[in-house]
């Protein structure tokens, strides 16, 4: 626990929205190590998202303190990258300009921008699509823009909400292994929250279980595979298949309990 | 092209009738007839007194429009970002814009005499107000996730100015300037229906004066002419301005 970059201590978030008050989050107790990835599961609501914008310091605990290298997050927290649920990218600027923006603030020079962004284009597969806006881009095109710009800021820790979503099996297994290598290599820290379970399993070092809204954690399982695995043939492991089993125990009385009955 | 030679059809029609209710139905001294003023348009453009007044007015209404427009958009931009100071200054600001701009001609006369200077100042005026209200409501509903993400990348004011303020805010700024041509052309004529020896006002109140009703026509072709070619002007620098707007607007749309 000594090395942890992000630590959640006993954090709490009331959303109060005008008459209306959300417990988003509770009692959640969450150290993140450098270099680990970390992938996080619960259900639509329970505050995933809340969470890592609190890792991000765009959102401030009701409760509890959230430390990134032992420093209460209080600001926008630089040292973090993140790429959010919805896409965010700028209307007025075509795919090229998009990821361009981080490379823009942090004032590289324009040859080493172009060369950057091509090489971040080539690596998510949007060749071809460089100078086309976001209006004109599918959602998993999107998608893909917005994690070649998180590329392109390279942050410390990368915070990262469900973003492999909108993409088809084949595509998403190409991320996954671009990411997973990519952040290996670099040894850079991951938050990752995503819906679903071989996702959490096949990516994480870890994988946190949170409940139902009050989001809390019901549990933290350490995912027994290599650092180094090939994700193209996970299937046939049995330790994932187990863990994924195991997961998979773990959320369906929850299912159970929002009417998945058996039919 | 089917549409363009309905619109030459009705403008047949609309100039025919006119051409023969005039002197029949009504007299000719009021609405004199369209022989008649392209006749003087013809004349006018002859001895070139046309260029020269048309070129006058054109001049300061497009000064008065380029000068009430960047002090607008400046204006709205600062104001929008520091909210503090649009607080304070709320009050002034409506005050004055609630003021009728042409009531401000006569102390414009004592400033800056009856030339140019005057119609430009008078037109920037009334741009300005038009600009700035609709520049500041367009920054102040920039959308704030994307001021957050780049902050969150360590962008600083003038980035986010850049990159997301302005280009945001733009399409606000054009719509000013769209209903700002009209306006602009107001305070430019009745600058020069105040007090002027020259622009297609004085034209118009010259001919008013000799009651020459043919003239006065005229003179409000020519303004309409100007204005039409005013709102080409914007409409063309708007797509220049706005490269995805045009890319929106030709997508085919899906949801
Ligand atoms: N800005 C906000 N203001 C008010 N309530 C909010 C806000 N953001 C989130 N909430 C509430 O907090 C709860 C948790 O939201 P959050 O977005 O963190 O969920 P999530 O776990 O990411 O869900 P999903 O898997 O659907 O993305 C929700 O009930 C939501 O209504
Ligand atoms: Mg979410």
């Amino acid at each position: 626990m000594s090395s942890a970059v992000v630590e959640f201590e006993n954090i709490g978030k009331l959303f109060e929205a005008g008459r209306q008050a959300v417990r988003a989050v509770e009692h959640v107790d969450l150290g993140v190590h450098d270099g680990e990835f970390v992938t996080i599961v619960g259900p639509s609501g329970c505050g995933k998202s809340t969470l890592l914008n609190m890792a991000a310091g765009l959102l401030q605990p009701t409760e509890g303190t959230v430390r990134y290298r032992g420093v209460p997050v209080t600001a926008y927290n630089h040292a973090t990258g993140y790429m959010t649920q919805n896409d965010h990218l700028l209307p007025w600027r075509d795919v090229v300009g998009n990821i361009a923006v981080p490379l823009e603030i942090k004032r590289f020079p324009r040859a080493s921008i172009r060369e950057r962004v091509q090489a971040l284009i080539d690596l998510v597969g949007l060749t071809g699509f460089e100078r086309s806006y976001p209006a004109q881009l599918s959602g998993g095109m999107r998608k893909r823009t917005a994690l070649a710009r998180l590329l392109a800021y390279d942050p410390e820790t990368f915070l990262m909400d469900e973003p492999f979503a909108a993409l088809d099996a084949q595509l998403r297994v190409n991320m996954q292994i671009e990411v997973r290598r990519l952040c290996r290599r670099l040894n850079k820290t991951v938050l990752f929250v995503t819906h679903d379970l071989d996702e959490a399993v096949a990516l994480g070092d870890r994988c946190v279980v949170f409940s139902p809204r009050p989001g809390t954690i019901r549990k933290i399982v350490d995912i027994p595979l290599a650092p180094t695995r090939d994700l193209l043939r996970l299937r046939h492991d049995p330790a994932y298949v187990a863990m994924t089993a195991e997961l998979w125990d773990m959320i369906a009385p929850s299912l159970a309990a929002t009417g998945g009955e058996p039919v | 092209m089917r549409l363009n030679a309905l619109r030459l059809l009705l403008l047949i029609v609309i100039v025919a009738s006119w051409e023969l209710v005039s002197g029949r139905v009504i007299s000719e001294f009021f609405i004199s007839r369209p022989s008649v003023i392209v006749g003087i348009l013809r004349e006018w453009t002859v001895n070139g007194s046309i260029l020269f007044h048309a070129g006058i007015t054109a001049g300061e209404a497009f000064s008065g429009f380029l000068l009430g427009g960047l002090a607008g958009m400046t204006v709205g931009i600062v104001l929008g970002r520091a909210r503090l100071l649009a607080d304070v200054v709320d009050p002034f600001i409506m005050a004055f814009y609630s003021l009728p701009k042409i009531a401000l001609a006569p102390l414009f006369i004592l400033w800056f005499g009856i030339g140019m200077d005057m119609k430009i100042v008078l037109t920037g005026t009334v741009v300005f107000f038009l600009v700035f209200l609709n520049t500041y409501t367009g920054v102040r509903n920039v959308s704030r996730e994307l001021v957050a993400i780049l902050s969150l990348m360590g962008a600083r004011e003038w980035h986010l100015l850049a990159k997301v303020v302005i280009p945001s805010a733009v399409t606000w700024v054009f719509a000013g300037l769209r209903i700002s041509v009209p306006y602009a052309l107001i305070g430019a004529i009745v600058g020069e229906l105040i007090a002027s020896n020259r622009g297609l006002g004085f034209l118009l109140a010259d001919a008013a004066g000799q009651f020459d009703t043919g003239g006065v026509f005229a003179a409000l072709i020519a303004i309409m002419l100007l204005a039409f070619l005013l709102n080409t002007a914007v409409k063309y620098t708007e797509r220049k301005a706005m490269p995805w707007k045009s890319a929106d607007e030709t997508r085919e749309v899906t949801i």
